[in-house]
């Protein structure tokens, strides 16, 4: 009982959303999905978007990784779906070509 | 607030049409979800109420149609701010649904196929207030608007009317769904504002 | 955080797509692959957002160039490809993504593969790559509906004729210019058989486009023997109400 309606983006859509909580890049970020074990990168995640809220799930089971609400001046963020999240601290936030790959 | 964009007006409603505070009105039907849109056979599909621990009521899909269902007309207002006037349904009424389980319970879960769950007072499903709905101006409800089945609590948010519905658990308190749980309102009538969690 | 962009320039790609070129006086720099989120605001303080790939190369100068495609029932593109005039400002978050992306320090074969505006980020690759006169070998495969909707089309040219490293391919869905050796189709396995980099060169694959596209071209690299790790996508979608 699954859909190939295709009425998802990806983890890319979300990112400027994330942005205002996260200070790194979160799109090249690897995580573990709860339920499966599968390992992926953010940018791999279906999103859900065009709801009351955003909703990540895994590519491979499309269980949910996360949840995102807001409401007015806070976030609500709901993280259980993934058993981890590995953010590459390596360098600043890359935002020109200059600065180290 | 950002800087006004010359020009830009967004949505606009006809100022003589009243909505509930917030709402902007829309005459074609969005479609908003959380998730891939299940496709369930309808060899398959069943609705199912329970108390938790026990199957009180259980149709499938031609029990479910052999039930008395009526056509009915409402107004949709979705919690993303839009609204939709005069919509046309068919669906079986939750009077219906529910006149033989005796419920001590005040609290319903709803649950869709695939993860989804909305929490009511068992009361607004009553009294010509709630429906299971099948078909949606003049045709059967189609997959990405709730189909097979969806429910139907116009009087609410719309994110408390189930798509594709699959049965509901009765409780005793009420306990928060998919979206009660992450900031949006334990109840949500729109006349009142009440989108998120602490809203009055 | 949002920052104030100036309209300082406006290009009609096609009949449908519109490139606005800004100038962001405080913006950190970005590259090429990372979009930008632009927000409108009614005066009633209505506000929408919408993301939008940067189409240029890293630069100096502060420009954001963003190439939008009007959707017909959108509530945004109307605004922005018809209403916008230079002078305007737009206000824009990012640039976001650090996945998608290709910096010129990359030397390994490229693949790029655009359905429909999907073009935008990868030409961002393609002019990164020629403004810093890198050598590494590109493929592109631009999938449209057909030759009216192609953006950039003489810009592509002039790029591949004067460096043969550069290799650029048209498919064409719907209708395809006259005598064109390919009917009209969607891409498939011939096609990435014919057109894309031999599986064994280990290229860096990218994908963009609507999600169908992304789903239907990343199967097929995968199943002519593209590792998974090697395939970048990123899906483009209307995110405002869908009707």
């Amino acid at each position: 009982m699954s859909s190939n309606t295709y009425d998802y983006l990806d983890g890319n859509a979300a990112a400027g959303e994330l942005s205002t909580l996260f200070a790194m890049d979160i799109t090249a970020a690897e995580g573990q999905c709860a339920h499966c074990g599968a390992k992926r990168r953010f940018a791999e995640a279906h999103l859900y978007m065009r709801g009351p809220g955003v909703v990540a799930r895994c590519a491979v089971c499309e269980n949910v990784l996360f949840r995102l609400v807001n409401v007015r001046e806070r976030v609500f963020l709901d993280v259980r779906g993934m058993t981890y999240l590995s953010i590459d601290t390596s360098h600043v936030r890359t935002s020109s070509d200059s600065a180290l790959a | 607030m950002g800087i006004i964009s010359r020009g830009f007006s967004g949505r606009r409603t006809p100022t003589d049409i009243k909505l509930p505070p917030g709402q902007y009105l829309t005459t074609d039907f969005p479609v908003l979800s959380a998730g891939p849109t299940p496709h369930v056979p309808l060899e398959k599909w069943e609705f199912v109420i329970d108390d938790g621990k026990n199957v009180l009521q259980r149709w499938d899909w031609k029990s479910f149609r052999n039930l008395p269902s009526e056509t009915f007309t409402v107004d949709l207002h979705c919690v993303t701010r839009w609204s939709m006037l005069s919509t046309s349904w068919e669906g079986v009424s939750l009077d219906t649904l529910l006149a033989d389980t005796k419920a001590d319970a005040s609290y319903t879960l709803v649950r869709s196929y695939g993860d989804y769950t909305t929490n009511l007072p068992l009361k607004d499903l009553l009294n010509k207030q709630a429906w299971i709905a099948f078909r949606y101006d003049g045709q059967d409800l189609p997959p990405e608007h709730g189909g097979p089945a969806r429910l139907l609590v116009p009087h609410l948010y719309l994110w408390k009317s189930a798509k594709w519905v699959r049965g509901m658990t009765l409780m005793n308190e009420d306990k928060p769904g998919f979206w009660e749980g992450l900031g949006y309102h334990i109840y949500g009538d729109p006349w009142r504002e009440q989108r998120y969690s602490g809203d009055r | 955080m949002w920052r104030v962009g100036t309209v300082v320039a406006l290009h009609d790609e096609t009949a449908t797509a519109r490139t606005i070129t800004l100038e962001v006086r405080d913006w950190p720099g970005h590259v090429a692959g990372q979009h930008v989120d632009v927000r409108l605001t009614a005066p009633d303080g209505y506000s929408a957002v919408r993301s939008y790939s940067i189409a240029s190369p890293p630069n100096s100068e502060g420009l954001v160039k963003i190439t939008v495609e009007r959707l017909p029932n959108g509530e945004v593109s109307p605004y922005l490809t018809q209403e916008v005039i230079v002078g305007d400002r737009l206000e824009l978050r990012g640039p976001i993504g650090g996945w998608f992306v290709w910096r010129s320090q990359q030397t390994e074969p490229v693949q790029l593969v655009a359905g429909g505006s999907g073009i935008v980020p990868l030409m961002a690759m393609i002019r990164s790559r020629s403004s810093v006169g890198s050598k590494a070998p590109f493929r592109l495969l631009y999938s449209v509906r057909e030759p009216g909707a192609v953006y950039y089309r003489d810009e592509l040219e002039a790029l591949s004729a004067q460096d043969c490293s550069l290799v650029v391919t048209y498919a064409y869905t719907r209708a395809a210019p006259k005598n064109w050796p390919r009917a009209p189709g969607r891409i498939d396995a011939a096609m990435i058989a014919g057109t894309a980099w031999p599986a064994n060169l280990a290229s860096t694959c990218y994908i963009c486009g609507p999600t169908p596209f992304v789903e239907s071209v990343a199967e097929l690299l995968t199943a002519s023997g593209n590792d998974r790790d090697n395939i970048r996508t990123e899906r483009f979608g209307p995110t405002g109400d869908r009707k």
